[in-house]
């Protein structure tokens, strides 16, 4: 409990005294998430509402494997991101390896099938419906697409958020890509990895305390739009 | 617009004509060896027991189904057609179809029409006017911006109709519109079919009621179990059909006959 509240106590003075390097980690954090996932969604959405609309040979050996790479480790894509970008890897000519850029890949390779899978699930349910109405006005498979994200977009900002959350959260495969250096790739995550190492629990629940508080407000406000989105809808 | 386009736009692609067309599901035939042709401006009424393959005959016509064997050809053009004669989807252009169960898009009611009409390739403005003017005579002007999925049943299926309606079709498809719908409602639903219809659609519907077919029909199909028994003008078929179970079909006997053979096969009327 003491550690708790000296947790609560180190979040609140870290908040209120919002130093310059707290700042800059969660601006990074931000930053490098909300990066992964518009990436993230840009591919998955159309991605997970192909594999709901066209039928194709192996396409549900495709579907069972977008699922399962819902749970892929983050430390494995840590590992083969930084394979491909260590100076000996194929894209080592890049000179990513330990810059936000690496960062932000390896959160989007981990949350665009979480994206991707849950998109198919919604569209899925939505062609169903929506099938022989769209046949019969003549629409083309890509107007079909269109119109099916269009009208799942609230359902389809839930998988958004949990592609946010995946990415918010993780910490294997930034910390090895990203190698948490201080002032350049040291983000949330891998702070509170390194004040628990150090032994100051305090400061890395605070710092958790934040990340919550942080997470906590960016689905508010996805939330908020999204109800007014739908009122403005039904008034 | 392109040629192409221009020259489907004012291409006549009736008169229809199925020629021994078979549809199979499971390994069970549900439409059999179906011939007919479909020309002029008349409201063709399809009628039968459930399970006849109304639905399904409706789907083929329209090409949302194909059929495993025979051929559904649209103004001499087989479905699939060759190059330069238009595809399925040009010719589809010019058809419309509502469902049983209306499919309303998560839009407002106005969107409804206004998607349906930029499949279209119209622009916003015509767009605008022929959604103002369909919702009009629908009398949906007042739901135009309300979400379709709120609407009542009975104003679903006039949104249907509304969305049909403002594509201008040369055919349009009405698997059993008013199927679930109040009287009221239907006779509201039965007035706008009747306006659809006297701006020079054809008309194609499948429905259960027989008093609605005789309000509305020119000419009636009668399918049994996916045959096609009769095809006559709609006056003949209500008063001296030429089939024996269309005969009982309007006397509202079939249903009893159907019970007593499944109880003795051996009975046949």
């Amino acid at each position: 409990m003491t550690d708790f509240g000296a947790a609560f106590q180190a979040a609140i003075t870290l908040v209120l005294d919002w130093e310059g390097d707290l700042a800059e980690i969660v601006s990074l954090s931000l930053r490098i998430s909300l990066t992964a996932v518009a990436v993230a969604a840009v591919v998955g959405l159309p991605l997970g509402a192909a594999l709901a609309l066209f039928r194709f040979p192996g396409r549900k050996i495709l579907v069972v494997l977008l699922n399962a790479l819902m749970g892929l480790p983050p430390v494995v894509v840590g590992l083969v991101v930084y394979l491909m970008l260590s100076r000996a890897g194929p894209l080592g000519v890049l000179g990513l390896l330990f810059t936000p850029l690496a960062m932000t890949i390896a959160q989007m390779i981990l949350i665009t099938p979480i994206i991707a899978a849950l998109a198919r699930q919604v569209i899925e349910d939505l062609w169903d419906e929506y099938a022989e109405q769209l046949q019969s006005f003549g629409a083309g498979p890509g107007r079909a697409v269109t119109a099916l994200l269009w009208d799942a977009r609230f359902s389809l900002l839930t998988a958004v958020l949990a592609g946010f959350g995946r990415a918010s959260a993780e910490v294997g495969a930034v910390m090895i890509v990203g190698g948490n250096i201080d002032h350049v790739t040291r983000v949330m995550t891998t702070s509170i990895a390194l004040e628990v190492s150090k032994g100051d629990l305090a400061l890395a629940l605070g710092l958790g305390i934040v990340l919550v508080t942080l997470s906590v407000a960016v689905n508010a406000a996805v939330y908020l739009v999204k109800d007014a989105a739908q009122k403005r809808q039904l008034a | 617009m392109s040629d192409r386009s221009k020259a489907d736009k004012g291409r006549a692609i009736l008169p229809l004509e199925l020629r021994d067309v078979v549809f199979q599901a499971g390994g069970k035939k549900l439409i059999k060896d179906m011939s007919f042709t479909l020309s002029g401006d008349r409201t063709t009424i399809v009628v039968g027991p459930n399970g006849a393959g109304k639905s399904l005959l409706l789907r083929l016509c329209h090409g949302l189904l194909a059929p495993h064997a025979g051929q559904v050809i649209w103004h001499g053009t087989t479905r699939g057609g060759q190059p330069g004669n238009g595809s399925d989807l040009a010719v589809r252009r010019h058809q419309a179809m509502v469902f049983q169960r209306p499919v309303m898009m998560r839009r407002s009611v106005a969107a409804n029409v206004d998607y349906a009409l930029g499949l279209r390739g119209l622009s916003r403005a015509e767009r605008k006017a022929r959604t103002e003017e369909v919702l009009s005579h629908t009398g949906l002007a007042g739901r135009a911006r309300m979400p379709a999925r709120v609407l009542s049943g009975g104003e679903q299926q006039k949104l249907a109709l509304a969305r049909a309606w403002a594509l201008r079709p040369q055919v349009l498809f009405l698997d059993e519109p008013t199927a679930s719908l109040d009287p009221a409602a239907t006779h509201a639903l039965e007035a706008i079919i009747t306006a659809i219809r006297a701006q020079g659609t054809r008309i194609v519907m499948t429905t259960h009621d027989l008093g609605q077919a005789r309000r509305l029909a020119d000419e009636v199909m009668f399918l049994h179990r996916g045959r096609l028994l009769e095809m006559s003008p709609a006056e003949r078929f209500f008063t001296e059909p030429a089939n024996d179970l269309a005969q009982m079909f309007v006397r509202g006997e079939l249903l009893w006959w159907r019970r007593r053979k499944e109880r003795d096969p051996r009975h046949d009327p």
